[in-house]
Order: C-alpha cells, then structure tokens, then sequence
C-alpha cells in the first residue's frame, strides 16, 4: 500500500468523535440491506437488479434472434417457458415476437443502461470519489431505488399477461400504443408499460435530484469543480439530462394515457380501424414523436456519458498517465450535453415533419459529432506512451472506445438527412446505435464493475474469467454488428418478423448472415454467464482486496476496505490535487492521490503548482465548516 | 459463406481462449515471483498481443465480408434523386470508414505497442492545446462539407413536386396498401373523408367532389418512367411507413395527416429486370414503421412502366364510380350529369378484374 494514500488519515485524525454519532445506530437486516439510506448498498441494489434485468432483456434478444437467424427453426422446445406464444406450428408468435422487441429496447434501455448503470455507479461513487458521508438525501435516494423497483416489478408482471406486453416497439408510438384493438400489446400490457414508465421517471428524477445536489453542495475541502475526476463531471451531465428530459417523456406518456383512457385527442385523428371511424379529432402522433425523443435522444447520452466517465479514469489509471486533455472531456461533455437538447429531430426526418425542420436537425446532429470525436481523440492520445496495465476493465474500456468509434462513425451518415431517406428504419440504424450506445454502454457498465468491485465488496474479481469474458464479448459484439450494417445497406427493414416479403430472392441472400449473426448473438450471451459466476462468486469468496488495488489517485482509495455507512471513519480527506497525477516527473511513485498536498510533493510540482501550496493552509481552514454541515 | 464465417468464428474464439491460457500456463511460474499487490499480472502480454491480432483479423474479416455481402446490396438506384444519395452515401461511407480504420488502428496499436514494461515509465503528457485545435477543427471541416451536401440534396428531393407530375394517392391500413389514380379525365384526386370509409369504398373517396369521379384504384402500383411522380399518402389506423427500397423513397404514413413524396423514376421494371439479369424481378412497397401482427408482410408490387404504356395501362382502368355505380347516389344533385356519364349504361356484372381494391395483401 502507498504512503501516500495513509497520509491524509494520519494527517486528520483528531477532533473526529463528534460528526459522528448520529451514525451509529444499530442496523437490522432490513435497515442494512433492504430499506437502507447508504449510498454504496443502494448503488449494490441497483447494480444486482441491473445484472438480472441484463439476462432477462439479453435473452430476449436471442429468442427472437432465433426466429429471424432459423426461420424454419422449430421452436416447440421453447413452449414449457413461452407456454402459447408458441404457436401450434411450433413458430414464434407473430405478435409475440414484436412484443419481444419491444422488451427487449425497454429493458435494456431503461432498466439496465440507464438504471443500472448510471444507478450503480453515480450513487455509489459520486460520494466516494467527492468526499462525502452520503447522498444529499438518503432517504430520497432509497425512495428512488424502491421506485425503480417497483417499476421493474410492474414491468415484468407484464410479461406474463394473456394479451402479452406492450408491443408496439419501445417508443411505443400512437396510435398504436393508444388502441388496444390495433394490437394486444396495445391493451393492459401498454397500460402497465405506461405505469412502470411513470415510476421509473419518478425514480429518475429522484435519483438526478440526488446526484446534483450531492455534486454541487457535498464536496470535500479542496474539491473544485476543476478537480473532480471526469466520473463525476458525467454523472453531473447525465443528471442535468436525466432531471430535464425525463419529465417531458412524462408529459407524452401522460397524454397517452388520457389518450388511451379518458377519450382525448392529443395523438389520434381521423382513424378508421376494425370496421369503425373513431371520433377523434385533430390530434397528431407526430407530436408524440417530438416529445417522446426529446427524452429519447437525451437518453442516448444518458446511457452513454456515464460509461465515457468510468472509461476516462479507467484509461488514465491503467495507462499510469494523465487524461489526455482534460478540460477537453469536460468541454466536450458540456457540449454533448447541451447538445442533446436539439438534435430529437434527427429520429424523424421522414416522419412527414416539415423538411426545413429537418434541415435545422441534420446541421445541429453532425455537430454534436465533433465533442464525440474530439472525446475518442483524447482517448486515444491517452494511450500513446502509456504503460498500459490490461485489468479487465481496461479492456472493456478499450473495448468501450473501439465501439464508440465503429458506432459514432455511421452517425455521420445516419444524421444526413437525405441519406437517411432510405436507410431510416434499416438494420442499419440497428447496427450503429447497438455499437454506439448499447454496446458501448455496457463495456462502460462491466469496466466500472470490473474496477470498482473491490470497493464495493472488499474483494477481488477473478481476472483470468475476466480477460476470457472479455475477448468473447468484444470478438462477438462486432461479430453480430458489424455484418448488421450489410443487411441495412441491401434494405431490410427493422422489426420484421421475416422478410418473405422483401422480394426478389433478398431474404435468401442474407440467410446464411443472418444465422450467422444469431449464432454470434448467442455465443455472446452465453458468455455472460462466465461474468455472473464471478460476480456472485467472487462476492463471497473472491481474493481480499487491497486497500487501492490499481494504484489509483482518486478518494475512493483512501476510505477503508469495506467502508461503513458514512464512508470514512475519522475525517473526510482534503484534495489538494487533480485526480490524474500519474508517472508525473520527479514522484517518488507513479501515482500521487488527491489527497496528497503539494507541499509534501516538492519534487515534482511544476512551477504554477508551487503557488497552490499556500492555499493548502484555506484547505485545511475549511476543516470545521465542512463537520459542521454534517451536524446540522 | 455461413460455413467459412462460421469456421471464421470459431478459429478466432479458439485462438482467444488459446493465447490466453497458454500464457496463463507458461507464466504460472513467473506470477509467483511478481509482487501479489501490482495490478499488473502475467497474461498483460498475452491480452496486449489480443489487440493486434484483433486488429488484424478483424480487417481482414472485415474486408472480406465487405466483399462477400456486397452483390446482394440495393442495386443501383432506380429513381433520379436516388443516384445522387447513392452516391454520396458510397463517399460519405468511404470517409467514415477511413476515420473508423484510422482511429481503431491506432488504439489498438497502441494499446499493443504501450503494453506495461516495468523498465519504462509512462510519459506525463496531460494536454497539447495545439493537437486538440487540429481535431477539433478537421472533424468539423469535414461534417460541415458533408453536411452541406447533404443539405442541398435533401433541399431538392423535400422541394415542391413540379407542376405536372402525376399524382398517386397511396393509403395504409392494418395490413396493406390502398392505391388510388388520379384518372385519366382531370389528373386531380377527389377529397377523401374517412368517415365516408364502407366496404367497398374502403379509402373513403369523397363524391360531392366532382375530382373524384374519375378516380381510379388498384392493387399494385404502377408509375411511368421519366416523370415526376407524387405520391400522396395516408394512413387510416396506425403509423406506417412507404418504403421503396429501390427507389430510395421513404415516408412515414400518418393517421390524420397527410404526408407526400416526390421523385422520378428512371428506370422500368422490364429495364431493372434485364440488368440483373433476373426475369422474375420485381419492384417493392413494404412498410417500415411498425404497425402489429402483419408489418413484415405489408407490401405490394411496383411497376415502373414505359410512359405509353403507363397511360395504356391507366386507360384500360374503369373508375370506381363505373364499377360500383351504387356509389352514384351520394353525389350532390348538381354534379349528377357529370357523374353519370362514368356509369355504364346497362347495369353490368362487376368485372372481377378490375374489381376495387379489396386488402391489397392479406398476411395472417
């Protein structure tokens, strides 16, 4: 273990007895581990759910990956899970297999990118990592998992409905959605859809609320903005998209259910369905659209901002080198961010939206391209005359970038919105936003579980198990996507159950890829289990954890081992320092955490670092105010 | 080809795992002697040497593929504004992709070359205002031609429809195509009322508009080569979305708003049909927005005839009026005369063939 890191403890260990009374209450088993209020055991919560909402949505995917790889495959085997839905001729239910798409975009999007991913890691190491005792509200934070949970809970006993979930693909689009007598999907499996919906967004906002305030408010003595490590600055952005999208997906999804149960108009007119001319009027699914993805594309970056954080202190401590251009990332997520806003148009181009309107879309999207490529740049850049430690989760970090890479590029071409003409609904578009924002979002996911396992639960993961899961995961990743944008080029529509109708002979000429791609789909998957056994394995018999296992600078490495609730026994540490002084010349070690002033580092300050040691002395000063905030 | 991608896969996973546990072997020995705490381990080697040769086989994989899937891409476009889009997605894609080999090239490169060596020290090397300048500015260069591009094509194919382009109205419903002709008498489509939505009359053709007299339907659809074309479309229930692949049309169909496109067809089907060398080929309508149980199967046929025999073809259709003279009875007094010279004289059998539009494909 560096001396480095025990200095702050030994530096502050008096007058700590009393900011911390109010902590030690007696835990019982449902304080502790099912209703509590700490950070760390919330964020396990999120992160087991997340895992298993992962294989659920996962397998769904190769179930209709069957159908669409093995068309003539028969399927009856699959009947004592999927009972009916498999029909008499031992072919997946037409209706059924939407419904599984539809699930499948929902699950993956929001319960497992958004809620486990940015659940797990911005509850438990925003505090971690800015040095403080817990969320700004505990209490709200256990509220925003337990209306996740019940979200999940909602959502999952859909599935099991005789008329199947919702099934009208997971941006349920009216009038679809909105009739029940257009789809089965589309009664009591969309009602509870638009529930579940309801409290995910509640959570989510609980959950954002919690982030921005923790960030802004709950920062150690010493923690500037400037000093934040680029984890935080994502989980900030992703909350500042999460707390001003999510409630507009709200307002659409509210407008559908008056739709869809009081009678109103906002998304249906002028329909003629079953033999009967509804008497709505004046509504437009467009509008729907509009409101839908101005959540929808933010939720892009919702999912993938935090996974570019995780990677970018990943990437910087295995590469035992500073983040390249670190203002830059900040910049260009401040960017993203921003930018999020007002490219929603760019998914509707051929909508029958007004095409100026898409002309203004097409010049912001291929904007927002330029802080995305500057963030792979600087990536890269890091790498270059690094030492490079291959942990498992600096592989999936470099795996993470590989993808993000292949993705962002067709971006480029999607975002044209004349050559979006006739790839818009493709597998094409398939393809790229499974590499850019699925894949890539989930390398992000496993690189921070990866790194931080030993944080959260005092041990190590096996990494051999690790590097084998891996290389089959990325080896696989592409080898489903990639030949993915070949079937969109030759124009195979999405959400197609089978593509006998395309003509021609086209279903024939991509038989043998699309089987191709299934198999890959479900190697891939299966090669998930090898991450589940040593995570639930190695959760109770995994090698103990050292005290900073990667040699890492930031605070998180200073608590102890298994950190109680309240993260630091004794005070909370000062930052003098950004969090990525790695190999710096003239350090005794190649690692110097914040927590380390530079008065103790006088060998490699470089000339401007030199002033900040008299403010070291107003660091410290800040002491009493900081404990006093805790005892209020 | 699916055994040689299959045998592909599975050398690439065999030779992963290979790598991986014969270093794991080889180095037991070393691992011992490391220092436990150091994140660095024994396979740092073997994980580094996954990069290149990931890199390598995922180019040749890559470009073999490329080769292999390419025959069975859209052919050439067969509309006018398609040959542009064509063309700049070949360009657009080639700039891509070389961005996507560049970039990858060199992370993986360097993720092989930088691998850990406890002689040598990582370089601190935290920012160079000058290269983030350089890839700043070039990535955004290059968005701003293509978007400007792309802008002036997309402004040409949204433009106005010219004048005298004829007008197809095309309807869709739970599962299939409606399509409805303007007439040879006026080239005007009759106002549409959904409310007005019977059993025959299934596109709900308004007759106290005197354009719809000589409106015609049909189960397929037919355009003349070489003229503008307009194709109104509607939707009666859900969203859908008309899509011809081959002409690189797409437009969603919205219930309650009427959404249209325009483009020139340049080749014929009996043109496509020669340079493919298929004589079965046929042009495509199929759906693109989801729309239930039968989406996939929600197509019909296109032809793309030579203009004479369009106008042939549109000649020896019988207006709806004139197969279903019942229909007469909801025109307005005014217009009666008008309406009545559609209708035969001699109240005829419906002729099967040119029967209305019953469910242009019935899919469940």
């Amino acid at each position: 273990m560096s001396t480095a890191t025990s200095h702050a403890e030994e530096v502050h260990t008096h007058d700590h007895s009393h900011d911390h009374e109010h902590e030690h209450h007696e835990l019982n088993f449902w304080t502790k581990y099912v209703f509590s209020t700490d950070h760390k055991t919330i964020a396990k919560q999120y992160l087991i759910s997340g895992i298993l909402w992962a294989f659920i949505g996962g397998s769904f995917s190769i179930i209709f990956r069957l159908q669409l790889g093995f068309p003539d495959m028969q399927l009856d085997w699959l009947r004592p899970i999927l009972g009916e839905w498999i029909d008499e001729g031992g072919k997946l239910d037409k209706e059924f297999y939407l419904a599984l798409v539809t699930m499948h975009g929902t699950i993956m999007v929001f319960f497992v990118l958004t809620a486990g991913l940015s659940g797990t890691f911005s509850n438990f190491l925003i505090p971690l990592q800015i040095g403080a005792r817990d969320m700004a509200s505990g209490f709200i934070n256990m509220l925003s998992y337990w209306f996740f949970f019940l979200s999940s809970m909602i959502m999952f006993a859909s599935l099991f409905l005789e008329t199947g979930p919702a099934s009208g693909g997971w941006v349920i689009y009216p009038p679809l959605s909105a009739l029940p007598q257009a789809m089965p999907g589309s009664g009591l499996g969309m009602t509870m859809w638009l529930t579940s919906m309801t409290f995910f967004i509640i959570s989510s906002l609980m959950g954002g609320i919690n982030y921005i305030c923790t960030v802004i408010n709950l920062r150690t003595r010493g923690m500037t903005f400037t000093k934040m490590p680029l984890t935080i600055w994502s989980f900030f952005f992703t909350a500042v998209l999460g707390l001003l999208s999510f409630p507009v997906l709200l307002s659409a999804a509210l407008l559908l259910i008056f739709d869809r149960s009081f009678g109103t108009s906002f998304y249906l007119s002028e329909i003629y369905i079953q033999g009967q001319a509804l008497p709505n009027m004046g509504g437009s699914p467009i509008l729907y659209q509009h409101l839908f993805w101005f959540l929808g594309h933010p939720e892009v970056y919702i999912v993938l901002l935090p996974a570019l954080g995780m990677t970018s202190e990943i990437i910087a401590t295995n590469s035992r080198k500073p983040i390249f251009g670190y203002r830059a990332m900040i910049g260009s997520m401040m960017g993203i961010t921003v930018l999020a806003f007002i490219v929603w148009a760019h998914h509707m181009f051929v909508t029958g939206m007004n095409p100026f309107l898409g002309s203004v879309f097409m010049f912001l999207t291929l904007i927002i391209a330029v802080p995305s490529a500057v963030k792979a740049f600087n990536y890269i850049t890091t790498l270059w005359r690094g030492n490079l430690i291959f942990t498992p989760a600096m592989l999936f970090s470099i795996g993470l970038v590989s993808l993000f890479i292949s993705g962002g590029v067709t971006g480029i071409i999607l975002g044209n919105s004349a050559l979006d003409i006739n790839l818009h609904d493709t597998y094409f578009v398939v393809a790229h936003f499974h590499l850019v924002m699925g894949a890539a979002s989930f390398f992000g996911l496993m690189a921070g579980v990866y790194h931080w396992f030993p944080k959260m639960f005092g041990r190590m993961m096996n990494k051999t198990l690790g590097y084998i899961h891996f290389w089959f995961t990325f080896v696989g990743v592409y080898m489903v996507f990639f030949p993915m944008h070949y079937i969109g080029i030759a124009g195979f529509p999405r959400r197609y159950y089978s593509f006998t109708a395309v003509g021609n002979d086209g279903a024939a000429a991509f038989t043998d890829m699309n089987a191709f791609i299934s198999i890959a789909a479900i190697i891939t998957f299966t090669a998930q289990a090898i991450f589940a056994w040593n995570f639930f394995y190695s959760i109770f018999k995994g090698k103990l954890a050292p005290q900073n296992p990667w040699n890492s600078n930031t605070l998180e490495w200073t608590a102890p081992i298994n950190p109680e609730h309240g993260n630091w026994v004794g005070e909370i540490p000062a930052v003098y320092r950004w969090p990525y002084d790695y190999s710096k010349p003239g350090a005794e070690q190649d690692f110097i955490p914040q927590n380390v002033p530079f008065s103790a580092t006088k060998s490699s300050n470089l000339p401007e670092e030199e002033a900040e040691i008299a403010k070291e002395k107003d660091i410290d000063g800040l002491l009493g105010a900081q404990n006093e905030s805790y005892n209020r | 080809m699916f055994y040689l991608i299959g045998l592909l896969s599975v050398i690439f996973f065999a030779l992963a795992i290979n790598v991986i546990s014969k270093s794991i072997k080889l180095n037991k020995s070393l691992a011992r002697e490391e220092n436990t705490d150091s994140a660095v381990d024994s396979n740092n080697n073997a994980n580094a040497y996954g990069m290149i040769i990931f890199w390598a086989l995922g180019t040749i994989a890559g470009v073999w593929s490329f080769l292999v899937a390419q025959p069975d891409f859209l052919p050439i476009a067969a509309s006018e504004h398609g040959l542009k889009t064509d063309s700049m997605f070949w360009i657009s894609m080639a700039v891509v992709t070389l961005a996507f080999f560049a970039s990858n090239t060199l992370l993986l490169y360097f993720a092989f070359k930088y691998r850990y060596n406890k002689n040598r020290k990582a370089t601190f090397y935290p920012v160079n205002h000058k290269l983030e300048l350089i890839w700043t500015v070039i990535p955004a260069i290059v968005m701003a031609i293509l978007v400007f591009t792309g802008w002036r094509t997309w402004r040409d194919i949204t433009s106005q429809a010219p004048s005298d382009a004829v007008v197809i109205e095309i309807t869709g419903h739970q599962f299939g195509w409606y399509v409805r002709y303007a007439g040879v008498d006026d080239n005007q489509l009759g106002n549409y009322n959904y409310k007005l939505i019977d059993e025959t009359n299934n596109i709900g053709i308004d007759f106290t508009d005197k354009h719809s007299f000589d409106d015609f339907t049909a189960t397929e659809l037919h355009l003349p080569k070489g003229k503008p074309v307009l194709l109104k479309i509607h939707a009666q229930d859900v969203l859908h979305s008309v899509y011809l692949p081959f002409h690189r049309v797409k437009m969603d169909a919205v219930p309650g708003m009427p959404t249209k496109f325009w483009f020139t067809p340049n080749m014929s089907t009996d043109e496509m049909r020669a340079k493919l060398g298929k004589k079965d080929f046929n042009f495509k309508l199929n759906c693109t927005e989801v729309c239930g149980r039968g989406h996939f199967g929600m197509a019909i046929t296109v032809f793309v005839d030579e203009p004479e025999d369009y106008a042939k073809w549109c000649a020896e259709q019988k207006p709806f009026l004139a197969t279903n003279p019942t229909y007469l009875a909801k025109v307005p007094d005014n217009l009666k005369s008008k309406a009545s010279k559609y209708i035969p004289m001699e109240p005829v059998a419906v002729d099967s063939a040119a029967a209305p539009a019953e469910e242009a494909v019935s899919v469940n």
